[in-house]
């Protein structure tokens, strides 16, 4: 068996006498797409910010294709490849959508100590962007300003920012927050298509859009991890069924 | 939006031709003190438009910004003393010593973020303030009057009114080319993403900090310069240079003139301290008739009527004069 893309070994964080992360250990083999579930307040958030970088936790390692992460810069980990798109949307709002997608790829296209060249002339910039935005739908609205585009739009912009960065490993941080029902199927028909080609974990409410996509789903209840395994155990998993989904939603998830 | 585009260019390209052609006037009418006032502004518009770098496309609140005049100032005045009057030396020296004062105090304060951001930079700019009052050796809080202009081997002449009003012209303009190239290149475009939302920066993978820190320094240079040229202007330094108030005028001049817009520090410049000259004057006369002799002695308080000017462009226009126009071209 090769060595799984992402391992997670024992990770703790505390804030004061919250355990929001509370002895997390998992392996995600390259390509798997895995869904992490759980109340709100059961720490999904404050797990990803670990994988990110943003938070340093307090114990245990996080191993990205062999190398140990752990306390590595958010930026760093950027351009090992783990690249992350914000549950409240965090974008550039005076720049055109073009620009934001622009400056993802300029930080994987050497430094950027370059102080006289245009930068928006740089045509290996702007083609990147322009693809991932293309690949997220957005390609005719590439040059209008963020500040105008609308809540839909500012999400696939945070997927083609994550795109942009090209990276091995995507976090995705309910990335169907806030979407209507138009706009949530296309979301999901997009991570879909992004499904294989990147390792992906995903944070999301959307129970349906869950275990349609999941290659496994783990259950985070008060930090820790109650469950892990493929939707069909999930969903037969008793302690899961009395700490969160509750007999209906299941039911609802087992006829979609 | 074409119209807009005009009614702010056409306000630059104003200034710029009536810049331009000043000595012309000058010469004319003979008043040299339009040219001296002009000169004064000029260099303080450089001080202001490297100020609006860091701040306002950076997002860097210096308020110890006029630290590096001083030191610019003090590398002339202090090498000008000790008997070397070469600008070939001297000015790149007060460039070079600027920058390094500014990547200790931008290494400092740059760890830390809005109100504390302004405090570090005012209380450093403070401790540079008062090295300038201990040096006893160049007049300490007297300060130093420089005997000989810099010296640049008979190529410029500096003693000669029209010439230095035309370096300082050229010096200003190149330098809001020089940002204007800056803002718009690779390196611009992270200062201003960091400014926009630093920890999205950081998260799809740029060490913001050091482009920050270069950028602090590249400021505090071109401050450096306009502290070379301004001590060769006043032929003579003093802490006073860089008292906190000079650092708070420059500010003024960012916002007044427009923050985030190359040529905004210039307009500011020019309409602060040509209001500084012109509403003692202005009030005085306009007051004459309503209230005689004490119009007169209320011209001394010229700042009341200036203080409330300032409120409501930061109040009412964001953008300052330049970004007042864009606005309502596009409305």
């Amino acid at each position: 068996m090769t060595e799984p893309l992402l391992k997670i070994q024992g990770l703790c964080k505390r804030f004061g006498g919250v355990v929001a992360t509370d002895d997390i250990t998992l392996d995600i083999p390259e390509g798997e797409l895995h869904a992490v579930i759980g109340p709100n307040g059961a720490g999904k958030t404050t797990l990803v910010s670990q994988l990110a970088g943003e938070l340093t936790p307090d114990a245990g390692r996080i191993l990205l294709g062999g190398t140990d992460v752990t306390s590595m810069p958010v930026w760093r980990r950027s351009l090992l490849g783990t690249a992350r798109s914000f549950q409240i949307t965090s974008l550039f709002p005076e720049f055109t959508a073009r620009d934001n997608v622009a400056l993802a790829a300029q930080a994987h296209a050497g430094h950027s100590f370059h102080f006289w060249k245009d930068a928006r002339r740089e045509t290996a910039l702007r083609d990147t962007a322009h693809a991932a935005l293309s690949r997220v739908g957005m390609g005719d609205r590439a040059d209008v300003r963020v500040s105008r585009l609308s809540h839909g739009e500012h999400r696939q912009i945070e997927i083609a920012m994550a795109l942009a960065t090209r990276p091995r490993l995507l976090l995705l941080d309910e990335p169907m927050a806030g979407l209507g029902s138009s706009e949530a199927a296309g979301m999901l028909a997009l991570l879909r298509a992004l499904k294989r080609q990147y390792t992906i974990v995903l944070i999301e409410h959307d129970m349906e859009a869950v275990f349609a996509l999941a290659d496994r789903i783990s259950v985070l209840v008060y930090g820790r991890v109650i469950a892990t395994g493929a939707p069909e155990a999930i969903r037969a998993n008793t302690q899961v069924r009395e700490a969160y989904l509750g007999e209906n939603s299941v039911a609802g998830a087992g006829d979609a | 939006m074409r119209f807009s585009f005009t009614a702010r260019n056409l306000l630059i390209a104003a200034v710029i031709v009536l810049l331009a052609l000043l000595p012309v006037y000058t010469a004319f009418s003979g008043s040299a003190f339009i040219l001296t006032l002009f000169t004064r502004i000029l260099i303080l518009a450089l001080a202001a438009t490297s100020l609006n770098l860091i701040m306002g496309y950076g997002g860097m609140v210096s308020f110890g910004h006029a630290a590096y005049l001083g030191i610019g100032g003090y590398m002339v005045g202090i090498l000008a003393f000790e008997g070397i009057s070469s600008g070939f030396l001297q000015w790149p020296l007060a460039i070079l010593v600027s920058a390094l004062f500014a990547l200790v105090i931008g290494a400092l304060s740059l760890r830390t973020r809005g109100v504390y951001f302004i405090m570090i930079t005012l209380a450093l700019a403070q401790m540079v303030y008062y090295a300038g009052v201990s040096l006893s050796r160049y007049g300490a809080d007297d300060g130093l009057t420089i005997n000989r202009r810099s010296q640049f081997a008979g190529l410029i002449d500096l003693s000669n009114r029209t010439v230095f009003y035309y370096l300082c012209l050229a010096l200003l303009l190149g330098t809001v080319y020089l940002v204007w190239r800056l803002i718009n290149s690779r390196f611009g475009l992270v200062i201003r993403g960091a400014k926009s939302n630093e920890r999205r920066m950081r998260s799809i993978g740029f060490p913001t900090y050091r482009y920050r820190l270069v950028c602090f320094v590249v400021a505090g240079a071109i401050c450096g310069l306009a502290g070379a040229l301004l001590a060769n202007f006043t032929n003579f330094i003093s802490p006073a240079m860089m008292h906190w108030t000079r650092s708070g005028d420059l500010i003024v001049m960012v916002v007044l003139g427009g923050m985030g817009s190359v040529f905004g520090p210039t307009v500011g410049a020019v309409a602060l301290l040509v209001l500084e000259e012109t509403l003692p004057f202005l009030i005085g006369k306009l007051g004459f008739p309503l209230f005689g002799e004490s119009a007169a002695r209320a011209a001394e308080y010229w700042q009341i009527v200036l203080g409330p000017m300032l409120l409501a462009i930061a109040l009412f226009a964001r953008g300052g004069i330049v970004g007042l126009l864009t606005r309502t071209g596009r409305d």
